[in-house]
């Protein structure tokens, strides 16, 4: 039986270890290979020198010159300030906005607050992918193409998030409201002082889902930013691809760089992002 | 749903509560009944002034274009003449079963999504059961199993394109050191599409695993030791304890799933430009293609119907099986 048991333990981790090779390796080959000059990167590839990171004394250059070479190639830094800006304009109106709509829904009664709240979640079924040529029309007759305006005011509403705020604020205690109510508070007031500082996990949670989404958006910015000064990194990235001569070094550094705001996110927030996805799977 | 059904409720009450015919209401001195209904609709006001700036948004940028798509799906707008659109009635519907290209773009992704939907389901779960044991380093291999899913699917597909090279490839070179011969796994039209959903699997398997962990979590422990003193085997818990517990969580990942492998655009595009001989061609890059290349609006937009109802009818189907396994 004990020997059964070590046996099974033996196994179990091997499968384990086995799984993490499989799960882990493209990212670390992409982030070792980023370090190393063309012909490194080739020669090793036949053996496992192909995931350790080089030796400083072999690579010319230092170890940042694909970095340095493909800030100089392209306008990266460009890319990703669009990025920035065009995922940050989404987080800050999309907070404010999605959660004001689903404090609505959760505190208030009004004319058709049901109806709404349907209209809202049937929404979710409409695929984006279904959409972009007519939205692109529009956005084309507002003007708005190779705007920042034109990336971030059609992706603000988010029906999702607009759930996840009602879902928070229904089992918010109604107390601390009813209170600063008799204290002559606005309701706005409320909901600005008092309801949103006590909120803050929800909103970390709805924020991280944004960005997440919208860093590694690719569809709308390929359409609606067609001219070069507009590009996003995800945008720009193949930029690396199409035009020849292709230096892989060069693409495993842009492709690091579009990927390293993401674990940066990921590995502080972890925590709120976990919880925006288990009520993914759990509210429905 | 549920949510909705509740506050159509609440609101109905409370219509119950204002209308005169009420016994409780009759015996409000009138005075107060007048305060009361200016409240109700100072709380009417708040509450559309705090849900509108949403809904506005909503209704101009998702369901105007919902409806333009519609729109444009009866008629022959062409990006280039933009103010001369006529209406063709079902022309655009009727060319769709003619159209080869858009034939073998809905069979690549039916085919695609055949495989990916299964496939992704039991890696994900058989990676959750893994993880959910009590194991040393568990937050290691969790963060492992769930790190392709931080990156864009924009860098893992430039990413693969380079491991799929077919000679200077990693996966070649690594299979050439065991004596397998070169693979043209992105250059020959039967493996292609394959390669594209083992990368696809790869790549989002880690993060339905995390709904399946919150679902394992979920079982009552008491459950196992129930089945334990039974005298049950591992797989006998498995069956009958395990499987029973997840079934809602796996059907909502089964629709997740299925949806997400529908929109298939991003990997053919980069890895393949929907080659080799259109073997890779998916339904929304066969619409992009049509809508911005070809810039036929109006056709695109016949497709774009056409996905969207296909996309309805999943999620129909899967939510009529949910309910029936609840009920």
């Amino acid at each position: 039986m004990k020997r059964k048991k070590r046996i099974q333990g033996v196994v179990l981790y091997v499968s384990l270890i086995l799984l993490t090779f499989i799960f882990l390796f493209p990212l670390v080959w992409m982030l070792v290979s980023s370090l190393k000059d063309e012909f490194q990167i080739f020669k090793d590839m036949k053996s496992l020198k192909a995931f350790l990171p080089p030796a400083p004394n072999e690579v010319e250059g230092g170890y940042l010159h694909n970095y340095i070479a493909a800030f100089q190639r392209v306008d990266l830094m460009k890319y990703i300030l669009n990025s920035l800006i065009y995922t940050t304009g989404i987080i800050i109106f999309g907070l404010i906005v999605n959660s004001m709509a689903g404090y609505a829904l959760a505190r208030f009664r009004f004319p058709l607050a049901g109806f709404w709240l349907g209209v809202i979640i049937a929404t979710l079924i409409i695929p984006p992918e279904s959409i972009f040529l007519p939205l692109y029309v529009l956005v084309y007759d507002l003007g708005w193409v190779n705007t920042y305006t034109g990336l971030i005011v059609p992706f603000i509403a988010n029906a999702f998030a607009i759930f996840l705020f009602r879902q928070f604020f229904l089992d918010f205690p109604k107390e601390l409201e009813e209170a600063a109510k008799i204290d002559g508070c606005s309701q706005i007031g409320i909901f600005f002082r008092i309801i949103v500082p006590l909120s803050k996990p929800v909103f970390a949670t709805v924020a991280i889902v944004l960005f997440i989404n919208h860093w590694n958006d690719f569809l709308w910015p390929l359409v609606v930013a067609s001219d070069e000064s507009m590009r996003t990194i995800q945008i720009g990235l193949q930029y690396f691809m199409n035009e020849p001569p292709i230096k892989w070094g060069q693409v495993m550094a842009a492709l690091t760089i579009a990927t390293v705001p993401m674990l940066l996110i990921f590995a502080f927030l972890q925590r709120y992002y976990v919880q925006g996805l288990t009520h993914t799977g759990s509210k429905n | 749903m549920k949510g909705n059904s509740s506050s159509a409720k609440q609101l109905t009450d409370h219509d119950h509560y204002k209308a005169p015919s009420e016994p409780s209401i009759r015996k409000v001195p009138p005075k107060r009944k007048k305060r009361r209904k200016s409240q109700a609709f100072q709380e009417a006001m708040t509450g559309y002034f705090f849900l509108a700036p949403a809904l506005i948004l909503l209704g101009v940028f998702l369901l105007y274009p919902m409806g333009a798509a519609f729109y444009y799906s009866f008629t022959d707008f062409y990006i280039l003449k933009p103010d001369d659109i006529s209406f063709i009635g079902f022309e655009n519907f009727s060319y769709i079963w003619q159209d080869a290209q858009f034939r073998q773009a809905f069979w690549n992704t039916v085919y695609f999504s055949v495989i990916v939907v299964p496939v992704q389901l039991a890696v994900a779960l058989g990676l959750a059961l893994l993880i959910n044991k009590k194991i040393k380093f568990r937050v290691f291999f969790r963060t492992a199993f769930f790190s392709p899913v931080v990156m864009s699917l924009v860098v893992v597909s430039i990413l693969w394109t380079f491991m799929y090279n077919p000679n200077e490839g990693l996966i070649n070179q690594l299979l050439g050191v065991i004596g397998i011969s070169p693979q043209p796994f992105l250059t020959s039209p039967d493996q292609a599409m394959n390669s594209i959903i083992v990368m696809s699997v790869w790549q989002g398997a880690g993060f339905q695993m995390m709904i399946f962990l919150a679902g394992l979590q979920n079982i009552p422990n008491h459950l196992y030791e129930a089945a334990d003193i039974d005298g049950a085997t591992s797989w006998q818990k498995f069956l009958h304890v395990t499987l029973p517990g997840l079934k809602n969580i796996a059907l909502f990942i089964f629709i997740t799933i299925s949806i997400a492998a529908f929109k298939l655009l991003v990997q053919p595009m980069i890895m393949t430009q929907g080659g080799p001989l259109g073997s890779t061609k998916s339904l929304v890059y066969h619409i992009y293609e049509t809508g911005f290349n070809y810039r036929d609006v109006g056709y695109a937009s016949a497709m774009a119907v056409v996905f969207t109802m296909i996309v309805l009818t999943i999620t129909i189907i899967q939510r009529v099986l949910i309910r029936e396994e609840r009920g």
